[in-house]
């Protein structure tokens, strides 16, 4: 008999990892279900405070669903360390022999998964009820694809640092919020373009561009802010 | 020769050193302070625009040079702090982020002052003025992030490694904003032979005035970064010597 535990591959572990992550997500819906009504009841307070008139908020409208996106992708930070943090499971995270690198992109992968690509499907919905011209649909959405995802990494970075104290809420907006001015300032850019009929190319390989730096340095800072943060 | 350099990484010999550097660094920028202050406010000429408004830039430009000077500084300090350890460059980095955030702020107030005279306006969302907000931003998250630790270590560390993601961050985001929008008018040109050029007699002065704002930044700098040395090694035998001899000493004065 062979009392050797089975070694686990990398890709094997990254797929359970991402089996768990799913799972639990399935588990505790709220996670998912709350960052996204905030995005909608947000979004929606827009016309109730500014007024209704559907020349301004066309012109308000990708600023406005861009800049809540940012704070739902912000409010959902939470779940992706908390949890984890508090029933030690970050720890083994740590401490296991998979390449670390590839397990924090695969946990934030999977949390964008949940809490990102539901909010880049919702987004035409609240551009038609901010009455936003046919032509900016595209736009958004591809500008909202590949910008949160890095929103979504910027965020795990401020997650990792305040995971460990009890009051880390608004410290991880103070902290995360300037960073990713450059996401919002590039996407709102790309709708704006091509509703003054630019090409917007451009700026979305410019989004690209951020999204591959977070992708290649971002796992690499919340590595470090995780052992610190686990210590 | 280089000892020197390497002494100033343990806190007791940049302590030592320190003390015998300050009385310097407190004469010299309050020379330059008064030179610059006394000729750039009471001789240089009036712009020929501007009239006497232009006399704020003594103040704004030499600010904003620091405030990102300083977060470069803080950087590295940081950086070394995570690579090598040094704990002095950790007690720098912690003195630089409420430093630096303060003469951010200067930037923007008397950015502002002078706004309202030459463009009629307090603020504008122009691309300088809001990276220069942001710096303040990013500084406020570092000293708030290590403010919110319960240890030392942990909050050090963590505050290093949000510096470093902030200097990979800040020139994104400088360009971003500078795409975003451009109202500020282009930096003047500082070679002397450009067409349009200030006079020497008016930028003499902001030399002066550069070099001692820098010597203020210094000495806040120094003196913080002294008082966190006595916190942090308050239990070690030199610093409790120092403070017998401080106790005697006030104790034959009185």
């Amino acid at each position: 008999m062979n009392s050797q535990p089975k070694l686990l591959t990398t890709s094997g572990a990254l797929g359970a990892g991402l089996r768990r992550e799913l799972q639990l997500a399935v588990r505790s819906p709220g996670n998912t279900i709350n960052p996204l009504m905030f995005f909608i009841i947000s979004v929606s307070l827009f016309p109730l405070g500014g007024g209704s008139d559907s020349v301004y908020l066309s012109s308000i409208a990708p600023g406005v669903i861009w800049v809540t996106a940012l704070l739902a992708v912000m409010l959902s930070m939470e779940s992706l360390f908390r949890s984890d943090y508090e029933d030690g499971s970050l720890e083994q995270l740590l401490l296991s022999p998979q390449p670390l690198y590839f397990q924090l992109l695969m946990k934030v992968f999977s949390h964008w998964l949940v809490t990102g690509l539901p909010l880049v499907l919702l987004a035409p919905l609240l551009g038609l009820m901010l009455s936003l011209p046919v032509q900016g649909y595209l736009p958004l959405v591809c500008g909202l694809l590949l910008g949160t995802p890095t929103l979504s990494l910027i965020g795990a970075i401020g997650m990792a640092l305040t995971v460990g104290l009890s009051r880390g809420g608004v410290l991880l907006a103070v902290l995360v919020l300037p960073l990713s001015i450059p996401v919002l300032v590039f996407g709102t850019g790309v709708v704006d373009a091509a509703l003054t009929g630019q090409n917007f190319a451009g700026l979305l390989a410019l989004l690209g561009a951020i999204l591959a730096l977070a992708l290649s340095l971002a796992p690499l800072a919340i590595g470090a802010a995780l052992r610190i943060s686990v210590n | 020769m280089w000892q020197w350099f390497y002494k100033l990484g343990s806190p007791r010999h940049f302590y030592d050193m320190t003390t015998a550097f300050l009385p310097w660094l407190y004469g010299i920028t309050f020379f330059l302070l008064i030179v610059g202050l006394v000729w750039g406010l009471g001789f240089a000429p009036p712009d020929y625009q501007m009239g006497d408004n232009y006399r704020i830039v003594y103040i704004h430009v030499p600010s904003a040079s620091i405030a990102l000077g300083g977060y470069a500084m803080m950087a590295c300090m940081a950086a070394m702090h995570m690579i090598w350890k040094i704990k002095m460059a950790d007690i720098v980095a912690k003195a630089i982020a409420p430093v630096g955030g303060m003469f951010c702020a200067l930037c923007l107030f008397s950015g502002s002052f002078w706004g309202k005279p030459t463009w009629g306006t307090y603020w504008v969302w122009d691309a300088r003025i809001t990276s220069t907000l942001i710096l303040l931003f990013v500084y406020v998250g570092v000293a708030a992030l290590r403010n919110a630790f319960d240890s030392e270590n942990a909050g050090s560390k963590a505050a290093s490694v949000l510096t470093i993601v902030g200097i990979v961050n800040l020139p994104i985001i400088h360009y971003s904003v500078n795409w975003w929008n451009t109202l500020h008018q282009v930096g003047s040109d500082l070679s002397l032979q450009a067409e349009g050029a200030n006079p020497p007699e008016i930028w003499i002065p902001a030399f002066f005035m550069g070099f001692a704002l820098l010597g203020i930044f210094l000495l806040a700098i120094i003196l913080r970064s002294r008082n966190e040395i006595l916190v942090r090694e308050r239990r070690t035998q030199w610093v409790q010597d120092l403070l017998d001899h401080d106790l005697q000493e006030g104790l034959q004065r009185a």
